[in-house]
């Protein structure tokens, strides 16, 4: 039988009250967001928080919204509410691909954003979605809000710019007029974690590459990104070739580890198959908008 | 710490640990022995119940976090001594044979069909891939859940 540790559990009821609780009780507490990472480790004790601080009832920490030119998503929004998100969809269907493929549609019900990308799984979906978006974290504490680029979020494998005492509040991602996003990945079993998952998200401009993000997940790439076959992307057309140069380079820049998932070798190959058929796809995807707005 | 939430309906109250997980609170505290108790690692889904109207992994949610809501379980399916065309279904298509998954099936079977009252059978498979069921195979559970579909109860619109 799996149960946490006696702990103490208390209900925020703001932000701000949140952020009290977690002054008071420094590295103590714990943010309880929707608990899929947090409880399992809870019960393995491999976390062993003496007060939990539940986030549930935070609504102003929920919802996806357009702001301006961003979309922004709140932390308590959960992996289902992502997958099925019009907004998101119409932007970047990179979003609906990912979630797709994360956990079942029953822990997509009740796991959050948030709780994902601070838990910091090196094979975390969405953090390789975020660094191909450059997105933007927002965090709060006591003093207020300040941000984080997506691609300096991560301090290592479980570890997040997020200190204590602060919430991860919500996430910013740039609306890219044209672009076009995939995500590829590849796990033992439906739902697992992934051997090695990569997402792209291009702009095409006069038949070249005007922008270029791509994401790496579990694979340990820096940053959950390969800047090198980005950079040698930009201003390239989105030729098989061109691709397959990129993607050899980005599976170049990565130093995955052997594991029960696989040898570095199996891998690495992964890296290179799933960028190239990301950034093919994301390439057509950007052509089709492109030739639609031009009424073509 | 007093916990109190609504439980098909009912308003159940109980003293527990704030560690008490939701799927212990229903069991052990509600005496609602349908919802199973399975792998403990939100693999299985034989926990699986509704808050708020979501399926959600029960093995995984402390009571504490419920306290407030609405909660469904497999008892709460029958209405007025009429089971649920779920329910039914799983019956006519041998939808069980052990029927340790069956609880969370018939659970995560209404909310299919109350979200997509004609699914495909993909759509029924990719539904419940969150569910492990180690005797049928599944396909007589798809089938289960294709015979509630096209066996409406009166109440529900047809599509």
């Amino acid at each position: 039988m799996q149960t946490p540790a006696p702990v103490d559990y208390v209900r925020a009821t703001s932000v701000a009250d949140a952020l009290s609780l977690l002054q008071q009780h420094g590295d103590e507490a714990r943010l309880l967001a929707g608990g899929h990472s947090l409880l399992p480790m809870m019960k393995l004790r491999l976390a062993r928080p003496e007060i939990l601080v539940d986030i549930n009832d935070l609504d102003e920490l929920r919802g996806i919204r357009v702001d301006g030119n961003e979309i922004v998503i709140g932390a308590m929004v959960t992996h289902a509410e992502i997958l099925n998100s019009p907004i998101l969809f119409e932007h970047y269907p990179i979003f609906r691909e990912a979630e797709k493929v994360i956990a079942d549609p029953i822990v997509r019900n009740k796991g959050t954003m948030g709780g994902s990308m601070c838990q910091a799984d090196p094979a975390e979906d969405l953090s390789a979605v975020g660094a191909a978006l450059r997105g933007t974290v927002v965090i709060q504490n006591a003093e207020g809000r300040r941000t984080v680029p997506m691609r300096e979020f991560h301090e290592g494998p479980y570890e997040t710019k997020v200190a204590d005492g602060e919430i991860l509040v919500e996430v910013r991602y740039p609306i890219l007029p044209g672009s076009g996003s995939a995500y590829e990945k590849v796990e033992r079993r439906s739902g697992d974690w992934a051997v090695c998952a990569a997402g792209a998200c291009v702009t095409i401009s006069g038949g070249v590459f005007s922008s270029v993000g791509i994401g790496i997940g579990a694979v340990n790439a820096e940053h959950f990104t390969a800047t090198g076959a980005e950079a040698f992307l930009v201003g390239k057309e989105p030729t098989a070739e061109n691709i397959a140069t990129a993607a050899q380079m980005a599976a170049d820049s990565c130093d995955p580890s052997a594991d029960q998932r696989g040898p570095a070798d199996y891998k690495k190959h992964l890296a290179m198959e799933l960028t190239k058929r990301a950034l093919t796809r994301a390439a057509a995807a950007a052509v089709a908008v492109h030739l639609t707005k031009n009424g073509a | 710490m007093e916990i109190s939430m609504k439980i098909n309906g009912a308003e159940v109250t109980h003293d527990v640990e704030p560690r008490t997980l939701l799927v212990h609170f229903v069991r052990e505290n509600a005496g609602l022995r349908g919802t199973h108790w399975g792998c403990d690692t939100s693999n299985c889904g034989a926990c699986v119940l509704w808050v708020d109207g979501t399926p959600i992994k029960s093995c995984t949610m402390l009571a504490a976090s419920a306290a407030g809501h609405d909660i469904t379980t497999v008892e709460g399916l029958e209405k007025d001594g009429k089971l649920d065309p779920i329910q039914q279904g799983f019956i006519e298509c041998h939808g069980l044979q052990c029927g340790f998954c069956t609880p969370g099936m018939l659970m995560t079977g209404r909310w299919i069909l109350d979200n997509n009252p004609k699914p495909s059978e993909e759509e029924i498979r990719e539904g419940i891939s969150g569910q492990l069921c180690r005797c049928t195979g599944y396909k007589n559970i798809v089938d289960s859940i294709h015979w509630a579909a096209a066996h409406p109860a009166e109440n529900e619109v047809s599509a």
